[in-house]
């Protein structure tokens, strides 16, 4: 099994949802983070004044997948994401060593 | 059922204004009584309505963590405003002819203000020819209010409740009926021919004074100005502040309009018709102007800047609304924005930390206004009015300065370090406005 987290722009959800379902994600998780990556932050102008807003609203998307499955779950993410410019986002992919369903107590990849 | 019953009573009520002569060609002596009064009534909750605009206007411009306190000071100055135009205010403003110093200081001070008995006659009003008591008193109070709301939002984000509501009160009481009898009251400044309709000076320019000299004393957020660089503070909730904005924007037809101070002839009516029209393109004037300004400065429109803009346009046109043309008005009220995108970043170069405009908008923009009356109403000079705004505004400034440092030394103005950044709700009151948010 493997734990994918993606960290994409807030407008892509919809767009890796969509992806996701098609190729057989069974369920996903997501919140609304804040961060930024080589690009850095971004200034803004309040009341004529500069600032620099240092973190970004990010949106990370959280799935866990079988391991045969997991190059094309993060393929798919990538294609729906990537504009080509700066602040497109990373995917992280990680080992995941045990899942469990609660309701049933199930284990392995049999929860996911 | 209503339109039968209007169908009837239409045909009725049109053939009693025939039937009765005096109606038809100019309203009776009692009927101007009345309209004045219903004038000063209505007109006056509109500039109540105010207070909820600079309450919204604060709540969106400063940060979540002190939400609470900024709606708590602005429901509690408004309160406090009454009880002290009440006790001491309004007779100050107007002694009626009676000075104790020749138009200085009122003849009727210190006394409350009292109103005409209940279900009085026409024989038992105070002023027949004017308006009744009540109404006048109502209507005045509101502008009192409105003084001490412009200084509220200056100080935000780390002044202590109850030093605050002190200053109220003798703002209120005290410092705006004074200086305001001097013009309204028929004292000295009335007397060397100064114009201000509704008060570009009396009112707003006294509040921007009073919150300069507050500024100054207090001292500006922590970190909003660190080594050298202007360190901008974003308002938590800018529908509110846009919200505040429209409804300062709708109660300032009651603020100028209700200051034709008559209703009851062709000529009043018109007036106040002209002064709505006015009060309005000059709001435009300004909101259309730091529009632009922003776009051209910043490569962005700044929509803080905006409200700003627009509010300072109503200063700019309340020291006189009914002469100039829609035109004149809008380009007025266009300066009043212009000084805005340029006094904003010139205050933080100063280090001066106004949270909401308040300074730009009713005292800059307020000297403007006051400036301007002689551009289109002959009767003013550019002298008296430059004199004026410099009596005004150096005894609303000194006296206020003085009224700050004595409530710094016996009480304190300031809530501590940890305080601030632990934000005034929490604070000074306990009471987060989201509570939900972080739970």
């Amino acid at each position: 099994m493997k734990y994918i987290v993606a960290i994409i722009q807030p407008g892509k959800l919809e767009a890796v949802h969509d992806a996701l379902l098609e190729i057989g994600v069974t369920g996903l998780t997501t919140s609304e983070v804040q961060g930024y990556g080589r690009q850095k932050g971004k200034s803004e102008i309040y009341r004529g004044a500069e600032y620099v807003v240092n973190f970004l609203p990010k949106v990370k998307v959280e799935v866990a997948v079988p391991a045969k499955i997991a190059e094309k779950v993060a393929a798919a993410i990538k294609s729906c994401t990537a504009t080509g410019k700066i602040g497109d986002g990373k995917i992280f992919t990680f080992e995941l060593a045990e899942a469990m369903r609660i309701r049933t107590g199930e284990t392995g990849a049999d929860a996911l | 059922m209503m339109t039968t019953s209007y169908k009837y009573a239409l045909p009725v009520l049109a053939a009693s204004l025939i039937a009765s002569p005096a109606f038809a060609q100019e309203v009776p002596e009692h009927g101007v009584f009345i309209l004045n009064s219903l004038l000063f009534l209505m007109a006056g909750f509109l500039v109540m309505f105010m207070a909820c605009g600079f309450c919204m206007l604060e709540a969106g411009l400063v940060r979540a963590k002190n939400t609470t306190m900024q709606l708590t000071k602005n429901v509690a100055l408004f309160s406090i405003a009454a009880v002290g135009y009440y006790l001491i205010g309004y007779n100050l403003m107007y002694p009626l002819g009676s000075w104790s110093i020749e138009g200085v200081l009122s003849g009727v001070f210190p006394s409350v203000a009292i109103l005409e008995a209940v279900g009085i006659s026409a024989d038992q009003a105070d002023d027949l020819s004017y308006a009744t008591t009540g109404s006048d008193f109502f209507f005045q109070l509101m502008f009192c209010a409105a003084t001490a709301s412009i200084v509220s939002g200056t100080l935000a984000e780390r002044i202590k409740l109850w030093p605050f509501l002190l200053f109220t009160l003798i703002l209120t009481a005290f410092i705006y009926p004074l200086q305001a009898s001097w013009k309204w009251g028929g004292g000295f400044l009335d007397e060397m021919g100064f114009l201000d309709f509704a008060g570009s000076t009396v009112v707003h320019s006294v509040g921007g004074w009073a919150a300069l000299a507050g500024a100054l004393i207090l001292g500006p957020r922590l970190g909003k100005y660190k080594d050298g660089r202007v360190n901008p503070m974003p308002g938590a909730n800018l529908p509110l502040a846009t919200l505040g904005t429209f409804i300062l924007w709708l109660g300032w037809f009651g603020f100028n309009g209700g200051s034709q101070l008559a209703m009851g002839t062709i000529g009043d009516v018109a007036d106040i018709s002209r002064i709505f029209a006015n009060t309005n393109a000059a709001a435009a004037g300004g909101s259309i102007v730091a529009l632009i300004l922003t776009q051209l400065m910043y490569g962005k429109v700044d929509l803080t800047m905006v409200l700003n803009g627009a509010l300072a346009g109503l200063v700019s046109i309340t020291a006189e609304p009914l002469t100039p043309t829609l035109g004149v008005a809008t380009l007025i009220g266009g300066v009043g924005g212009l000084i805005v995108v340029f006094a904003v970043p010139m205050l933080d170069k100063m280090q001066i930390d106004d949270v909401v405009g308040a300074i730009p908008v009713h005292l800059i923009a307020g000297i403007w206004g006051t400036l301007a009356v002689p551009l289109t109403n002959g009767d003013a000079n550019f002298g008296t009015q430059i004199i004026s705004i410099a009596i005004v505004g150096a005894f609303t400034f000194v006296v206020s300065g003085i009224v700050w440092i004595l409530i710094k030394m016996v009480l304190g103005i300031r809530v501590s370090e940890d305080e601030e950044i632990a934000g005034l709700d929490s604070a000074e009151l306990g009471m987060d406005s989201y509570p939900e948010f972080t739970r």
